[in-house]
């Protein structure tokens, strides 16, 4: 588990890993916080914050220092293992030791028992992508997977948990800058031809703008009108008082959520949208690509409608007839374009409860895992082998001075989910509010207590909090969580350097300082 | 690979790893079952699936007892009626089990008295336990199956929040030192609803709708569908009643839940009501 509390965020997956556990698999936890999951692991790496490339180039380093890399798995299926081994080489264990603060010889069993074991899995979430370096992150994970061959096996494989019920889902059906559904370059004449053929209309071949570089033509003026469908930006957004400016400074906003959100309420227009999960039909894809239904079990309250009737009636008012299409109808024309998908009828959804993608057609039985490939015999049906991508390790953007001395880091609780709008509503016997979580010793050296309140200090905002003094913390590192944004919104304090790659801010690295308040 | 006994004088064939509970769902057979869940690891506690096997000196329960090849099962001797109307007496003269789901036809076929033991009899009840807005724990329902422990700990969620305290009537499933739950470790997975047999355990609101007479499962529509949080995707049963959500489990043989959900899944729906 790299920078991921599944106990908290994914607790169903958590069972199965659990499951393992008992089973006798060592667990290996890489996090700042001792969290619930770190409490399982064999091993808990209490990595500073940002810290991750230092720790897996080590990691790399120290499996080809001792022979453990998977030689004949290398040379058959990847490219670019000389250039990858001469790159770690600066990042001896006592290197990384003094960048994450995990000792030298923890690092080295972490090495060890990685590239020793029979099956192995690197899973993830936020904790690795929440960082301005986030696809360099990945990239010195999946370095470790290839070479250990810890991938494309039954039980090995490199695991990102989605964090949201539909958001591989969302990027599945094209909701990215660069992709028709079914991952297909906008930027192919063919593949888009196929799209264009079916809609009856031109598709702009050119890729688009990812969020953070939408957030950024708002302040050139080039971006001037926004239609935003379940999505609560001027909260959940890192340095949301600045997000909040952009949105407002739009020429026009459109907002279909199923509440009056903080965004909704900025909003030009609302369309007031029924809960997908509950009050419409549907599909969602899960973190294992496995696609399933949703139904409808209640009638949406007042004038809400669901999603397809929305924008089918808005593309009405703009001209174009589509008429009120079933989501079922929907799916099939998206099986028809998104080769992936082709295989996944409703009827076949519902009797086998979910496929998982890619499932080719009605005979194919789904992927339980991808990049088998790798292992094939035959070079032909092996294909392009996948490359090693060395990367190197830059520290958070957000520097720790005397000024700003304190890492405060931000992750969800167990009952509670982003920005609150679903969570809020149930009466949970956990949930204590916002508060700023410290450790004991960096209380005490504010000269606060637990229920104290204090005010946090970023470069960018402040907010007021009770403190609660937590085990699972280290002097130097804070944590709060977004979803209290109403009460402390703590989005104001995080920083919106983002991965150029990803377009992903570092919501995971914020210097703040803390004063008591009073 | 599979395994042919006989269930009764028929022949019944049965993959390599069942139990004779498996063998006797197969055959068809109504079997009483209180303990038992396929989500979890069978503790034998309850007794009332007890059968007969040919060679075997005591009766043996159903739910736990690997079939083997050549088994000889009865179900239906006097002996295994005697037991089962027996266990089911005790019971039901101890514990309320007016909203256990079976458990009525189960005295009816097995001509089970509970009142035989007078009206004076020694029962297990007590006041129910409503700490939070989430669920009761009413012990008065009890019989201490151990299932709700078994969900709370390895089988499922690892929480170990609940054990067994007390000895004989005094015997009650508990929070460390009997504290209320929400001091307690409980992580409102309300996995222990998902598995109880007998309605001790109950989302506060089929407790309530109870309490004022609404509660109407012949209203009530179930429909499946996926959970709105987290990307695990876990299934959802949507039990609904006039247009509001009045309970949710998780379809037991679901390879993604196993039929366990966490708080958000499981509670966390009033934004929709």
């Amino acid at each position: 588990m790299w920078g991921s509390n599944a106990r908290e965020a994914h607790p169903i997956f958590f069972h199965h890993l659990l499951k393992g556990v008992h089973n006798g698999a060592r667990l290996y936890a890489v996090d700042p916080r001792r969290t619930a999951s770190a409490a399982w692991a064999d091993v808990w790496l209490g990595i500073d914050v940002g810290a991750d490339i230092a720790v897996a180039n080590a990691v790399g380093r120290e499996i080809i220092a001792h022979d453990l890399h998977n030689a004949e798995f290398i040379a058959r299926a990847t490219t670019g293992f000389e250039a990858y081994a001469a790159a770690m080489q600066p990042y001896t264990l006592d290197y990384a030791e003094q960048i994450s603060g995990v000792p030298a010889e923890v690092i080295g069993g972490l090495a060890r028992d990685y590239a020793t074991a029979g099956t192995a899995q690197l899973c993830w979430t936020l904790g690795i992508t929440e960082h301005r370096s986030a696809t360099d992150n990945v990239l010195a994970l999946i370095n470790l997977a290839l070479l250990t061959g810890h991938v494309g096996r039954w039980g090995s494989g490199l695991v990102p948990i989605r964090g949201q019920n539909n958001v591989q889902g969302g990027g599945d059906m094209g909701a990215l800058p660069d992709k028709l559904p079914g991952f297909q370059s906008v930027e192919d004449d063919e593949l888009r031809g196929k799209f264009e053929a079916q809609w009856g209309a031109p598709v702009p071949p050119d890729k688009g703008w990812h969020l953070s570089l939408m957030f950024e033509a708002m302040d050139r003026g080039d971006l001037r009108a926004l239609y935003i469908i379940g999505e609560n930006p001027a909260q959940a957004e890192a340095d949301a008082a600045h997000a909040r400016e952009r949105l407002a400074g739009l020429d026009f906003m459109v907002v279909q959520d199923i509440f009056l959100t903080r965004t909704a309420q900025m909003a030009d227009v609302v369309f007031p949208a029924a809960a997908a999960w509950a009050e419409t039909e549907g599909t969602v894809t899960n973190s294992e690509r496995r696609v399933q239904r949703v139904r409808k079990a209640l009638d949406p309250p007042g004038e809400a409608r669901d999603d397809i009737a929305i924008v089918s009636a808005l593309a009405k008012r703009m001209g174009h007839d589509w008429g009120y299409p079933t989501a079922e109808e929907l799916w099939d024309e998206l099986r028809s374009l998104s080769p992936m998908h082709a295989g996944m009828s409703y009827r076949r959804l519902e009797a086998l409860r979910g496929l998982q993608w890619p499932c080719r057609d009605e005979e194919d039985p789904g992927s339980p895992f991808l990049h088998g490939r790798l292992w094939a015999e035959d070079p032909a049906e092996r294909g392009r082998p996948a490359p090693f991508t060395p990367v190197e390790w830059i520290p958070p953007a957000d520097e720790l001075t005397t000024e700003y001395p304190l890492r405060l880091t931000t992750g969800r609780r167990l009952d509670s989910y982003n920005t609150g709008v679903q969570s809020g509503g149930y009466s949970s016997p956990r949930r204590h509010g916002e508060s700023l979580d410290l450790d004991p010793e960096d209380a005490a050296a504010l000269g606060v207590e637990d229920g104290d309140r204090v005010r946090v200090i970023s470069r960018r905002g402040s907010v007021e909090a009770p403190v609660r003094l937590v085990r699972g913390l280290r002097p130097g590192l804070a944590f709060m969580t977004p979803h209290f944004p109403d009460d402390v919104d703590v989005n104001s304090l995080t920083i919106d350097v983002w991965d150029p790659k990803s377009g992903t801010a570092e919501f995971k690295a914020t210097a703040v300082r803390v004063e008591k308040v009073g | 690979m599979t395994i042919e006994l006989r269930i009764d004088g028929v022949p019944i064939e049965v993959e390599d790893g069942a139990t004779v509970l498996d063998a006797l769902q197969l055959a068809g057979l109504d079997t009483p079952t209180l303990c038992y869940g396929p989500n979890l690891t069978p503790v034998n506690a309850c007794r009332v699936c007890m059968v007969e096997v040919e060679g075997s000196r005591t009766l043996v329960p159903a739910c736990s007892r690997p079939a083997e090849p050549d088994m000889v099962v009865s179900t239906n001797t006097d002996r295994v009626r005697h037991s089962r109307r027996l266990v089911l007496e005790f019971l039901a003269s101890s514990v309320d089990l007016s909203v256990a789901p079976g458990v009525g036809a189960w005295l009816d076929e097995y001509g089970a008295e509970p009142s035989r033991f007078g009206a004076d009899r020694a029962t297990v009840g007590q006041p129910v336990k409503v700490q939070d807005d989430l669920y009761i724990r009413d012990y008065a329902k009890c019989i201490l199956c151990y299932k709700c422990v078994e969900a709370c700990g390895v089988d499922a969620q690892n929480t170990f929040a609940i054990s067994v305290a007390g000895r004989g009537f005094e015997a009650t499933i508990s929070t460390e030192f009997d504290v209320a739950l929400p001091d307690s470790a409980c992580v409102y997975c309300g996995n222990c609803i998902g598995v109880c047999p007998t309605g001790a355990l109950m989302f506060k609101t089929e407790f309530d709708m109870r309490e004022n007479g609404t509660w109407d499962e012949d209203r009530q529509t179930v429909t499946e569908t996926i959970c709105s949080f987290c990307g695990v995707g876990c299934s959802l049963e949507l039990f609904v009643q006039d247009n509001r959500i009045v309970k949710v489990l998780s379809p037991l043989d679901h390879d993604v839940t196993d039929g366990h959900l966490c708080i958000k899944g499981r509670f966390g729906w009033e934004h929709i009501q």
